[in-house]
């Protein structure tokens, strides 16, 4: 079997741990390294006595302990940072969690410049772009290589719309895609393009709950946690199907689609056939991306939107344009 | 762990309709899913396909808990439940896991935890015989040696008590011992099973190295097998430490409390053939004054089909049994004595 070496940036936290736990128990990894500022050397002795045949190691930041724990990563899953509570915004995680992400990217540019990063930190859509930043900085930046996860709102527009059917039953079987970005508005739900169709009884008014449902799952949890944090372990579930999508690819498994938030240089034609039905260029979008060996190998076309999805569609591009430049300006930015 | 959704994604779905899987599928109760090992053991029972619905009970944050696995796409819907909400959450199970409780820090021992514990254990086990008395008891909240006689005796007090579905969780054991086995003879853990019985804490672990495949690895008697075993014995304590205060095992003990409700689910299914430890009412040392055992016990329709007897034991493994039988003894008592003495 080969090598897969796996590393979580931010093991302790509330994603962390269960994200942790998921990709101990994955079979095609040999090597798990745990990172956090406090607690990985007993999260990794708890997962180190689960019998699966990965080796675990947690360190913390003395000694080079980002540095330790990154060598000989082949990918790299960052859920650090800090959660939303109610009333926290996007905006207001962007001021901690930009800090957090720019210095563990720095460290993964200087360490492991080839693994594959898979980023969960909100927010999202300027997140991966301030990986990228770094990345460029240092010279070692592969549009293919960068992901940021977008799989909790597949999941949970799986979720919704088995909700919707009134049997939950129904949701391993649904798929739909979801473009665009991993907040709010910027959550474009493709129904129209569910597999299986959904039923023409589904009334417009139902199509447009269901995506609100979708664009704020996050809230939904936030609320119902009532201040002790937001979804963590969906978030884990949908980190690691990711994670697992990333290491079959890596052994060389083909066919493997799936929507993510890239850089769309990662495939110059796709990513501009992507530019052009979105009507303007975006330096990043989620789209359904095929995964190789080598990363992105092919980002696929979004397809035909309804009236209503072009809609949000229109309504997605200002705010995503604003969250990368966000990201971007973070670090090559004027400083103010 | 092959998780549904990853499947989709790699292999296009051959069927592409909706209809539903004829399997038989179960309610479970997670009772403590708002804690560390609640919360990653809810994950992972809500990604298990044998599980039709999952019911989420804690004095604080099941609610949430519920909110946050609900989103997961797999085919079981999940309800949690206010603390005030017991009953409710216990309606129509077939299944209660029960990890509620405090953990365990550095210096102290699972009996350490008793006083408080018990209570709770004892309150969630009348409930549970007021409600649904037929369900099958997975207890997970330490010490389990004592807490699993405390239901036992709830129950009997009620009339409700069934042998045959009470089980002490002692998987994490058998996890341990798979994996500390495999390092020392360079196997894969997952092909290294080992048999562990007795109880679920220090002395009474009693691991039977020399029934495993590779009992050639480990001279029996050696100062390597003496590491081996005291490593499996005090696997928690090593976890405890390492947490410096910060808890005890939770993701490894969730990992083990779901592969055995995984198998249970399977045996209620009408699957033969599944063995697995765990710590039940068993007559193999009632002579000897310890009613519950944990030993290879065969899964099926009602819960316990089958006890099965120890096997072959090394003079070494002999010697383990004897040092056990008196702590457990004692452990038994003083979880019989909180309900009786009540």
């Amino acid at each position: 079997m080969g090598k897969v070496k796996a590393v979580v940036l931010g093991a302790a936290g509330g994603i962390g741990q269960p994200l942790s736990l998921l990709l101990k128990t994955n079979p095609l990894i040999t090597e798990l390294g745990l990172y956090d500022i406090v607690n990985t050397p007993g999260v990794a002795a708890d997962l180190s006595h689960i019998s699966t045949p990965s080796k675990v190691v947690g360190y913390l930041p003395p000694d080079d302990g980002l540095k330790k724990t990154l060598a000989g990563a082949d990918l790299v899953v960052i859920p650090a940072g800090v959660p939303r509570k109610p009333g926290v915004s996007w905006d207001d995680l962007f001021k901690i969690n930009a800090g957090i992400v720019r210095d563990l990217a720095t460290g993964i540019a200087t360490t492991c410049p080839k693994a594959f990063v898979l980023v969960i930190s909100n927010p999202v859509n300027s997140t991966v772009p301030i990986v990228a930043e770094v990345f460029k900085k240092h010279g070692v930046f592969d549009p293919k290589r960068l992901f940021g996860v977008t799989t909790l709102d597949v999941v949970r527009a799986s979720t919704f719309v088995s909700e919707v059917l009134n049997d939950v039953s129904l949701a391993p079987k649904v798929t739909v895609p979801v473009v665009g970005g991993h907040s709010g508005v910027t959550i474009i739900p493709l129904l129209s393009q569910a597999q299986p169709p959904l039923p023409a009884s589904v009334a417009p008014g139902q199509l447009e709950a269901l995506t609100n449902r979708i664009q704020f799952g996050g809230d939904e949890v936030v609320k119902a946690k009532d201040g002790a944090g937001s979804a963590t372990l969906s978030m884990a579930y949908a980190g690691a199907v990711f994670a697992e999508s990333v290491v079959k690819a890596i052994g060389g498994a083909k066919g493997i689609v799936l929507p993510s938030y890239v850089n769309l240089a990662a495939d110059k034609e796709g990513g501009s056939v992507v530019a052009s039905e979105i009507g303007k260029e975006l330096a990043y979008f989620s789209a359904r991306v095929e995964l190789g060996a080598g990363g992105v190998e092919k980002i696929y076309p979004l397809g035909n939107l309804s009236p209503y999805e072009q809609g949000l569609l229109k309504a997605a591009i200002p705010e995503l344009e604003d969250n990368i430049a966000k990201g971007v300006n973070f670090i090559t930015g004027p400083k103010l | 762990m092959m998780l549904a959704r990853a499947a989709l994604n790699s292999a296009r779905a051959s069927s592409r309709t909706f209809s539903t899987s004829p399997a038989r599928l179960t309610k479970v109760a997670v009772l403590g899913a708002g804690g560390g090992i609640g919360q990653p053991l809810s994950l992972l029972l809500k990604a298990d396909p044998l599980v039709s619905s999952l019911s989420l009970y804690d004095i604080r944050g099941a609610p949430g808990v519920a909110a946050d696995v609900g989103h997961v796409d797999t085919k079981s819907e999940v309800k949690g439940y206010t603390s005030d909400q017991l009953e409710e959450a216990l309606q129509g199970i077939e299944v209660a896991v029960i990890p509620a409780g405090v953990p365990r820090k550095p210096g102290m021992t699972r009996d350490d935890l008793f006083n408080t514990n018990a209570s709770i254990v004892r309150d969630l086990a009348s409930s549970i015989s007021r409600v649904s008395p037929a369900a099958h008891i997975l207890v997970i909240s330490n010490p389990v040696n004592s807490t699993v006689p405390i239901v036992a005796s709830v129950l009997e007090k009620a009339g409700t008590f069934n042998p045959r579905r009470l089980f002490g969780i002692t998987t994490l054991d058998v996890v341990r011992a798979s994996r500390f086995l495999a390092g020392i003879a360079g196997t894969d853990p997952q092909q290294t099973s080992v048999t562990v019985v007795g109880g679920h804490s220090g002395v009474t672990i009693v691991p039977l190295i020399s029934q495993t495949n590779v009992a050639s690895a480990v001279a029996l008697g050696s100062e390597q097998w003496k590491a081996l075993v005291h490593r499996i014995q005090y696997g928690g304590d090593e976890v405890v430490k390492a947490k410096d205060g910060a808890g005890s095992a939770t993701l490894s003990m969730a990992y083990a409390a779901s592969k055995f409700t995984h198998l249970l689910l399977r045996a209620l299914k009408g699957e033969k053939g599944i063995v697995t430890p765990t710590f039940v009412r068993n007559p193999l040392y009632e002579a000897e004054g310890v009613d519950f055992f944990s030993s290879n016990v065969e899964l099926g329709l009602e819960g316990v089909e089958k006890i099965h007897p120890l096997g072959t034991l090394s003079p070494e493994e002999e010697a383990l049994i004897k040092e056990a039988l008196p702590e457990l003894k004692k452990n038994i008592e003083k979880g019989k004595q909180f309900v009786q003495g009540a």
